[in-house]
This record gives structure tokens, C-alpha cells and sequence, in this order.
């Protein structure tokens, strides 16, 4: 699907600018907030039980919606996933594998947390 | 094109409509319908229960517009008197005539009246009709005392409706056994002690001379000079075919009565068929429903000379039903001149009498009775039926709680379940493979086992279990991967432990990090055991939930305040205007008679609802699984038939139950008299005013698979009915599986209505009080969620979309729309995103 060619996935190699989001408190414990960039948005999930961070873009696949951010976290065996508000689509956090269908996967971003404030990777 | 006339617009008439629209076009037959009764058919079986719902519609086999839509010329009220074969020429009481390519004979039985002298006299009644029971309902308003003339299936069915219009209730039975037919000396006697428990007097041996009284009768004296007083008496000595047409155009009848038919359901005429009550088949006149569906398959098979179908002989087994005693029969009940060995269990202290006739060989099972406990009847015929191997030793099958062995005997995909319907096991799992089938309401739906008489159910439960299992799926409902436990375990754990968060739960007794699907069932129960702020744990809620609002196609959210039972003055629906106007809302009416404003962004909610909250509006919970809206009717303040003030009274019940959260949305309304106009019979719990005070039905709903709320208690005050209501909602919250309506959940139910009136209005669980004490709770520790949030900046600031930019979403794109807006198409987004 090219519409969501807008987002690619950014591993930490490539990582050229880190955007400063917020600080870790502003975001809901097991839950994300959406981050603009340049037109772009971001959802940055804390995933507070596993003790991880993880960003992917905060546009759903299946029907265009910009919502991944309010999406509920889980896991799936050992996958830590995100489920889409709308239609319960799920996507893993890791790779942006959709889960549960066959749509395209998440391009996701590197997260990086340092002094109490929260990162998040674009490459130029 | 062929003409098919119809006469008698009963069960069989009904089912041979439906048969033949559904296996041939329109434009094979044309079909006309003459039915005698002002009622379009309905279900003649569930007769009874009109004395506890007197709603006519709910025992409708079709509604009016079901023969419209299938182009069924319906004309009710009128009666055929004469058939001209000559011309296929039939004529009504009226003088309309009508001509027919082919003649379908529908028309049943009437109760036979036995000749005694005074039967014509007021107070004496039949028991065959609507009209029949109204007319019972109304007299017995001033009668005492009933009397019931015969002790088979249809007396003793009367019986009971007699002692639930408060009547000191007699049967009189000629022979020396109750159901004679059905019945041996054992069974009869403990299903005589059972109905003696019920407070029925049982009289046998007891031949009538003669009903006594001037104009209005008051007792019956026996051909032993014995007297009886009674202020009426209900007449249930059998049927007599109606056959009165057959006759009169010289079909041949039966000496006593019916009319006669080959295999083929033809009459002397080929022209004219006969089926159901009427139709005298090998000698015998099948007084059942099932049988006369049979034979309407077999008439639509005829009329598509399909020619494969023939009626035989038919089982004539039977469940008794409505009774409040346990009485089955089925094959060879009596196996009177049939060599066989009986095996009898007999529990007096119990009042159960098991009885079954093994064949001499012992390898099969001719048939049985059951007086007490019925629950192996479903087993039990089948193993009849198909001729099952037995255990090797058969009294297992009468032993042990359900029918020990039996239970687990494998049935062949041949086994007929639903003899109503037809059917078969096969079909059963087919369907919940092909169609995926999740519940036993489905399975009702799409197979129709079990919509008939109902009796088959617990079998047709049975099968749907033992298919899921096979398919690896858990019948022990387990609620995801992270819990090994039931919605219902996870109720008590929480409430026992006292566990307050979702994080100390899955700790405790779960595994992993959770998912979508345990996250919003564990929110739903916290909420409606700790009734705590639901923000407190945003990200476990659904989406709805975490933002007090319903998502939208685009992001946006909607909001709809609380408009109890659909009243709102002039100044208030003002100020939904301004602040529709004001954020530019999409406004419409809902079908939950309250105003829905759609399109607000997520920054804009808190401020929305601060100036709805200020003008006196909160919450209204259109997000939350939880209590929707009450709907009302205009009622007696207004309206010239209304009995009570339904709008008072439905704002009192959804200001009492607002905010309670359930595994499911809760929907209510309030009708001011049975003309129903606030639908109340399509909610969850619905409410309808009546002369002596409230009737409350529950389990209804509307939605995807539509169904009658059945009444729960009737006649109560409104200090009754708010604890009934409690009693119930609590009572499904702590016990239905997530996302179960309140409707699906009582289909799941063993025992249905009858088990949930025992729970909630006889408390036979001894929890009532407990369960009000928890509602209680519930109600008095209500708070407006969005009162809270508006008051709160912490939780003011989660409304946001970006936590890096103070703007809302700017792909969130509306088009201009018949004077308001609305959010563009998926596909359109799709293609602007790029
Ligand atoms: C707004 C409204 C339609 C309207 O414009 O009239 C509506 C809108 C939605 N209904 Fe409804 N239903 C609305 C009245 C009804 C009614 C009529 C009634 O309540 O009298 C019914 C049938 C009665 C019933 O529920 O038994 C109804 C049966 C459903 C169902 C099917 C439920 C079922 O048991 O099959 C769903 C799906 C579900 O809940 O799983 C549903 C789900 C929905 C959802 C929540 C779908 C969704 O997830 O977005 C829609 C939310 C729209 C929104 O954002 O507000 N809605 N929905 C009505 C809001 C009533 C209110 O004031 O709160
Ligand atoms: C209280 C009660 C409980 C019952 N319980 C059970 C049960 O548990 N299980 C079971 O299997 N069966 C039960 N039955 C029997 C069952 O209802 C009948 O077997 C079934 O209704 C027969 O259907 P039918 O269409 O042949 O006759 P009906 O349902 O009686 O329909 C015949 C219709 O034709 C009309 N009609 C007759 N003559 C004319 C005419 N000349 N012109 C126009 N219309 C005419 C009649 O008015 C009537 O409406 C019960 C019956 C009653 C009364
Ligand atoms: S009927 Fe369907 S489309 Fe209409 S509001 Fe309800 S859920 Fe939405
Ligand atoms: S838009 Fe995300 S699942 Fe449909």
C-alpha cells in the first residue's frame, strides 16, 4: 500500500536528528501520546509493564486513521503489541507486523530515554 | 401460475405458508389464506402463556406484514362454509368467493364439549383460543373456585393456569389415571402427589352427570350422586376434527371424525389436501404440532411434484410442559400387549417415578416415562428413536443425575433433534462449523432447533458444547490468553481480594501484559464493584471509555448528554444548540431519544462539556458499556390511554441505574399502557403500565438479533419493581460473559426465565438482599465522570492529540453536508493522507 510510504521505518544506525518529545511523566503508564514531526506523527508508547519504549507511525493501516497513539498495548505470546481503537487490528510494536490481518506493516522509530526526557529517531 | 387456497390460518396452515414461499418462487403459486380467527396464526402451544403476558403479538407466528412481504393474500375473520368441487369454488360466511387450483384443509380441531347437560351455561369454558382465554381471564376476575373436566396433557395444563388466576383448582379425570394415555398406574400417582404439592385437588374415577346452575353455573354433580361446587368449570375432554367442510362437499370423514388422507395427505379429492388437526391419517389424528408440520413438508413436496416425501406413522412422544412437574413420555410408553421388560425407579420421598421398556431381547429401548425429573427425556428418545445399543447395564439410563451412560452416548448425525422443526444433529454442527456459530442463541436462529416447543433445548445445548469441543475450541470460557478464568471467577477474585488495579490482577492471577480484550472486561468488572473513576486507569479502558466519548470515523468524538427518559425543557435543548453551534457539532436525534453531538475533536471535549455541565447536563454514557438510555412515553399526564406516568417513572429508573457499568450496554424504557409506545419490550429490562401497577419484562433487545423481553414479574408497585430491577442487573452483572447481552445471556441460561424468576423473585438463591446491597452501593456512590474531569486539570490535559503541539489532528478533514458537516469517507482520507 503507498500511502503510507510517508512513514519508514528508522532503525538506530540511521537514526541523523532525535526529536525531544516530552518528559517520561507526561505519558500515561502502558499507554502512548502522538508526536509531530515535520507533517508526521509518531505514537510513542511506555510501555510501562515490560519496561520498554516503542514508537511507530500513529496512522492505522486499514482504514487511514490517525490513532495508533490511544491504541491499547498487550501481548501476544511473547510479542508486545498495539490494538487499533477502530476495528481491534493488532501490530506488533517490534516489527509493525500487523498481527491479527494482512495489512501493510508499522514503520516503526527508535526511542531513547536519557535524563528524564524522551527521544524519539528520524533520518533525514 | 397455480392458485393455492388455504383454508384455517393456524400452526400447520402458518408452516405450510412458510414452506412453500421458501421452496418455490412467487411466480409459481399464488397463495390465499381464509382464516376464521381475528388473529393471524399464532402459537397455539405456548397457548398458556398469554395468561401471564396477555400479548397477543408475542405468540404470532408471523407478524401481518410477513404474509405482505411474501405476497400472502391473509384474510382472517372470515369463515368458509362452502366448498363447490365441481368449479373449485369456495364461499365464506360473508358470500366472498374464491377459486382454487388446488385446496389446502388447515383447519384443525375445537375442543371437544362431551354431551352433559348444562354446558351451555355461563361459566362453563373450552380451552382451544385467544378469545377462549380472554373470556376465562375476564370471568375469573369474580370466580373463586375452577373446575377442570379431564386429567390429560391439556387438562392439567389448564389446571395450572387456573391456580395461577388464584383459583382453588380441581381436576376431574373419568379414567383411573391422570394422562391416561401417556401414563402407567406409577407414573400417574406421583404426578398426581406433584400436582397435589402445587395445590391442585385430583379427582378420579369421576364420571360428570350434569353441570349445575341457573344461567350462571356453581358446581357439578357425578353419575355417583357426589357434588362439586365450582363458579367455573374449563372443559379439556379431548379434540373433535374440523371436518364440517369435508363433509359438506362429500370428502369422506372418518366414523369418528377427521378427515381422511393417504400417505400422500391427499383426500378423496386430488385436489384437496388435508394436514394438521384435521386429517384423519391411517385411522389416527395426530393431536400434535409436529406431526402436522410433517405433513405440510410433505403437501409442499407434492404440490413441486417432488414426489420423494410420504407421511408415516409419526412419534408421538411428548414433554409436558408449563406444569411446574417434570412429566415425559416417549415411544412405547405403556407397551400395553408389547412383550418387553420394564426397569422402574420410583423415588416417593422425591415424587420421581422413572419408567423404561426394554425390548425382550434386551438390546434396545422401546420407549418410557419420567414423572419428576424429565431432564433425560431429550437422551432418552433419541436412544428410542435410533435404535441405540444400550449400556450394558440399561438401568444407567434412568439412574444417576442426567441420565448417567446416556449422556454420553454418541448420537448419529441422522438423530432428529427439534421435531418441531426437523432437525437434525447433523444440521446442528453444520451450522456452527459453516457459520461459525459462537452461542446457542445462534444456533436457535439459523438451525430454528429448539423455536418450536422448546423441549429440545437442553439436547440442542448439549450438541453445540460437545461440537465447540471438538473444534478445539473452550466451552469453559476462559477470557484470553492472560487469564484462565471466566469473567464470572474474575468477578469474585477481584471482589473477595478486594484487587483495585489491573496491574495487581495480572500479577496475582494472570500471565503476560495483557491485551484488548481482557483490559476493557477487567475495567468493566472493577468499575462495577469499586464504582471508582475509570480514569484513574485510562489505558485499560476502551476507547470509548478513556475519553468519555465515542470515536468517530476520522478521530473525532461525539458527545451525548444525559436526557432521562427523553424530557427536556425549552432552555435546555437552547443550550445544545449554542454549543453545537458554537464548536460546530453535527447534531441528531438518537434512537435512544436523546441528542447526539458529533465531531468534536479530542482538545475540545473537556471545554464542550464544561458549558453542558454548567447548564445542568452530565454524562450520558453513550461511550461506557453501562446503562444507555430509558425511554418513555408520553403517559397518563398526556396522553388519553396512558394508566400511569411513565416519563416520572422512567426518569426515576434511569437517574437510579445511571453510570452502572456491565458486561454489556443496558437499555430501558417505560410504556404508560400496553399500547407500547416506548418499545419497552425490545430492552434489556422494559417496564409497562398496567391497572394494577407495573409489569417488568426483561432480556430483551433490539440490535443485530431482535427478541421479546419476557415478563418477570407482573401487577407490581414501583418500590417492587426498582428491587426486582436490582436484583436482576445485578445479578447478570456478576454472572454474563463479557460483551453478553442481557439477552444472550439468559438464552445461555440453564432454566431460563423460569430460573431467573426463581433467583429474583422468590430469591431461591437467598442472595436478593445482598444483591440490593450492592446496587445500593453502586447508586449511592454515582459521581458524573465528566464533572470530574472538567474540575480536574491533571486529567483536563490527557485530551489532547499531540503532547508536543497545542493544535488537534490536522488530517481530521469534515465536507459541508445538508447544512451541517460530516467526517469524509475512509477511502477519500486514504487518499489525501499520501
Ligand atoms: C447514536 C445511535 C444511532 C442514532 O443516531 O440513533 C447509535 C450509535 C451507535 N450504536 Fe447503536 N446507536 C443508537 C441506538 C441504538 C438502538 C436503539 C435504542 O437504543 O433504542 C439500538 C437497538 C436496541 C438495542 O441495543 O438492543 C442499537 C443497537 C446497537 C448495536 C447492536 C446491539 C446488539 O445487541 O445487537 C450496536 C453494536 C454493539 O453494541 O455491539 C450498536 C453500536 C453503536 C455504536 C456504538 C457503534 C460504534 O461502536 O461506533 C454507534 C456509536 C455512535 C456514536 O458515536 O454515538 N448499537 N443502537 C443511537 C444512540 C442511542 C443513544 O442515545 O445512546
Ligand atoms: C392449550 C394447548 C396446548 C397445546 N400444547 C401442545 C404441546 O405442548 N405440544 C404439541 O405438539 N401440541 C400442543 N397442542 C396442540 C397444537 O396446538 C395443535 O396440534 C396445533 O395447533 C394444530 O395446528 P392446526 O393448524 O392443525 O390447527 P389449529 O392451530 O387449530 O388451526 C386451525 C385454524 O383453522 C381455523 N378454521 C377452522 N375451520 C375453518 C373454516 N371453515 N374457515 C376458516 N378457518 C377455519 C380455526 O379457526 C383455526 O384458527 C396444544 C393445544 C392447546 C390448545
Ligand atoms: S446502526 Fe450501525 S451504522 Fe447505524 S449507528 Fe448503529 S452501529 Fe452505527
Ligand atoms: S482503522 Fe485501525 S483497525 Fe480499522
Amino acid at each position: 500500500m503507498t500511502e503510507t510510504l510517508a512513514y519508514k521505518t528508522v532503525t538506530t544506525e540511521e537514526v541523523s536528528t532525535w526529536l525531544e518529545v516530552a518528559v517520561e511523566k507526561d505519558f500515561p503508564s502502558n499507554g502512548g501520546v502522538c508526536a509531530e514531526y515535520k507533517g508526521l506523527q509518531v505514537a510513542v508508547f511506555n510501555f510501562t509493564r515490560r519496561n520498554e519504549w516503542y514508537a511507530t507511525q500513529n496512522l492505522c493501516p486499514h482504514k487511514q486513521q490517525m490513532i495508533l497513539s490511544r491504541g491499547m498495548l498487550g501481548s501476544e505470546g511473547e510479542e508486545p503489541k498495539v490494538a487499533c481503537p477502530f476495528h481491534k487490528q493488532t501490530f506488533s510494536l517490534k516489527n509493525g507486523e500487523n498481527l491479527n490481518g494482512d495489512h501493510c506493516a508499522l514503520a516503526t522509530y527508535p526511542v531513547k530515554v536519557e535524563n528524564g526526557y524522551v527521544y524519539v529517531g528520524f533520518k533525514n | 401460475m397455480e392458485k393455492i387456497i388455504v383454508i384455517g390460518n393456524g400452526m400447520v396452515g402458518y408452516k405450510f405458508c412458510e414452506k412453500l414461499r421458501a421452496k418455490a418462487t412467487k411466480e409459481q403459486f399464488s397463495i390465499q389464506v381464509f382464516g376464521e380467527e381475528p388473529n393471524v396464526a399464532y402459537d397455539r402451544v405456548h397457548l398458556s402463556e398469554y395468561f401471564s403476558n396477555q400479548s397477543v403479538s408475542d405468540l404470532e407466528m408471523a407478524p401481518r406484514s410477513w404474509y405482505v412481504e411474501n405476497d400472502i393474500e391473509l384474510i382472517t375473520g372470515e369463515l368458509i362454509i362452502n366448498i363447490d368441487r365441481e368449479n373449485k369454488k369456495i364461499t365464506s360466511h360473508t358470500g366472498l368467493e374464491a377459486s382454487y387450483d388446488k385446496l389446502i384443509l388447515a383447519t384443525g380441531s375445537s375442543a371437544f364439549v362431551p354431551p352433559i347437560k348444562g354446558s351451555e351455561m355461563q361459566g362453563v369454558f373450552v380451552y382451544r383460543t385467544i378469545e377462549d382465554l380472554e373470556a376465562i381471564i375476564e370471568y375469573g376476575k369474580t370466580s373463586k373456585k375452577a373446575a377442570v373436566l379431564g386429567g390429560g396433557l391439556l387438562g392439567l395444563e389448564a389446571a395450572k393456569a387456573m391456580l395461577d388466576l388464584n383459583q382453588e383448582t380441581h381436576v376431574i379425570e373419568f379414567a383411573s389415571r391422570l394422562m391416561p394415555r401417556q401414563l402407567d398406574q406409577g407414573g400417574s400417582d406421583s404426578l398426581k402427589s406433584k400436582m397435589e404439592e402445587l395445590g391442585v385437588n385430583i379427582h378420579m374415577n369421576r364420571n360428570t352427570a350434569s353441570i349445575l346452575g341457573e344461567d350462571k353455573m356453581t358446581g357439578l354433580e357425578f353419575t355417583d350422586g357426589q357434588l362439586l361446587a365450582a363458579d367455573m368449570l374449563v372443559i379439556s375432554c379431548g379434540i373433535k376434527p374440523r371436518d364440517e367442510l369435508a363433509t359438506q362437499c362429500g370428502l369422506e370423514v372418518g366414523t369418528r371424525g377427521g378427515i381422511v388422507v393417504n400417505d400422500l395427505l391427499e383426500t378423496t379429492d386430488k385436489d384437496i389436501y388435508a394436514i394438521g388437526e384435521c386429517a384423519l391419517h391411517k385411522n389416527f389424528i395426530y393431536g400434535l404440532v409436529a406431526p402436522g408440520y410433517e405433513m405440510a413438508d410433505v403437501v409442499v413436496d407434492q404440490l413441486l411434484d417432488g414426489k420423494e416425501k410420504v407421511f408415516e406413522s409419526y412419534d408421538m412422544s411428548t414433554k409436558l410442559k408449563l406444569i411446574g412437574v417434570d412429566v415425559a413420555s416417549f415411544g412405547d410408553a405403556l407397551c400395553e400387549g408389547t412383550p418387553h421388560k420394564p426397569i422402574v425407579f420410583e423415588d416417593n420421598v422425591e415424587g420421581v417415578y422413572k419408567r423404561i421398556n426394554i425390548s425382550e431381547d434386551g438390546k434396545s429401548l422401546l420407549g418410557g416415562i419420567l414423572v419428576g425429573d424429565a431432564e433425560a427425556y431429550g437422551m432418552l428418545l433419541q436412544v428410542t428413536l435410533n435404535g441405540m445399543a444400550l449400556p450394558p447395564n440399561p438401568e444407567d439410563l434412568i439412574l444417576g443425575s442426567r441420565g448417567g451412560e446416556a449422556a454420553e452416548m454418541e448420537l448419529p448425525d441422522t438423530a432428529q433433534i427439534c421435531s418441531c422443526e426437523n432437525v437434525t444433529k447433523g444440521d446442528i454442527c453444520k451450522a456452527v462449523v459453516d457459520q461459525n456459530l459462537e452461542n446457542i442463541a445462534d444456533v436457535k436462529s439459523c438451525t430454528k432447533a429448539g423455536t418450536g416447543c422448546g423441549a429440545c433445548t437442553p439436547m440442542v445445548t448439549d450438541i453445540f458444547n460437545d461440537q465447540l469441543k471438538s473444534m478445539g475450541k473452550s466451552v469453559k470460557k476462559v477470557l484470553c490468553e492472560h487469564f484462565e478464568y471466566s469473567r464470572q471467577e474474575l468477578f469474585d477474585l477481584i471482589k473477595i481480594k478486594g484487587i483495585k488495579s489491573y496491574d495487581d490482577l495480572l500479577d496475582a492471577h494472570g500471565s503476560g501484559d495483557g491485551c484488548e480484550v481482557c483490559k476493557p472486561a477487567v475495567a468493566s468488572l472493577m468499575a462495577s464493584i469499586w464504582n471508582e473513576l475509570i480514569l484513574n486507569q485510562d489505558t485499560i479502558q476502551d476507547t470509548n471509555d478513556r475519553f468519555l466519548a465515542n470515536i468517530q470515523k476520522g478521530g473525532s468524538y461525539s458527545v451525548v448528554p444525559r436526557i432521562p427518559g427523553g424530557e427536556i425543557t425549552p432552555d435546555k435543548l437552547i443550550v445544545i444548540g449554542q454549543v453545537a453551534k458554537k464548536y460546530d457539532l453535527y447534531t441528531k436525534i438518537t434512537g435512544g431519544q436523546r441528542i447526539d453531538l458529533f465531531g468534536a475533536s479530542v482538545n475540545q471535549l473537556p471545554d464542550i462539556w464544561e458549558e453542558l455541565i454548567d447548564a445542568g447536563f452530565e454524562s450520558g454514557h453513550a461511550y461506557g458499556k453501562s446503562l444507555r438510555t430509558v425511554k418513555s412515553c408520553v403517559g397518563s399526564s398526556w396522553c388519553r390511554y396512558g394508566l400511569h406516568d411513565s416519563v416520572s417513572f422512567a426518569i426515576e429508573v434511569e437517574e437510579r441505574y445511571r453510570g452502572l457499568r456491565s458486561p454489556h450496554k443496558l437499555k430501558s424504557a417505560v410504556s404508560g399502557c400496553r399500547r407500547e409506545c416506548a418499545e419497552a419490550l425490545s430492552k434489556d429490562f422494559g417496564i409497562i403500565a398496567t391497572d394494577l401497577g407495573w409489569n417488568l419484562y426483561v432480556c430483551g433487545n433490539g440490535g443485530a438479533n431482535p427478541q421479546h423481553a419476557l415478563l418477570l414479574a407482573g401487577d407490581v408497585d414501583s418500590e417492587t419493581c426498582l428491587k426486582y430491577i436490582d436484583r436482576f442487573l445485578m445479578f447478570y452483572i456478576k454472572t454474563a460473559e463479557p460483551l453478553n447481552r442481557t439477552a444472550t445471556w439468559l438464552n445461555k441460561m440453564e432454566g431460563g426465565i423460569a430460573y431467573l424468576k426463581q433467583v429474583v423473585v422468590e430469591d431461591s438463591l437467598g442472595i436478593g438482599t445482598e444483591l440490593e446491597r450492592e446496587m445500593d452501593f453502586m447508586v449511592d456512590t454515582y459521581k458524573c465522570e465528566w464533572k470530574e474531569v472538567v474540575n480536574n486539570p491533571e486529567l483536563r490535559k490527557k485530551f489532547t492529540h499531540f503532547v508536543n503541539a497545542e493544535i488537534p489532528d490536522p488530517t481530521m478533514q469534515f465536507e459541508a453536508f445538508r447544512g451541517q458537516k460530516k467526517p469524509v469517507d475512509w477511502d477519500v482520507a486514504l487518499v489525501e493522507s499520501k
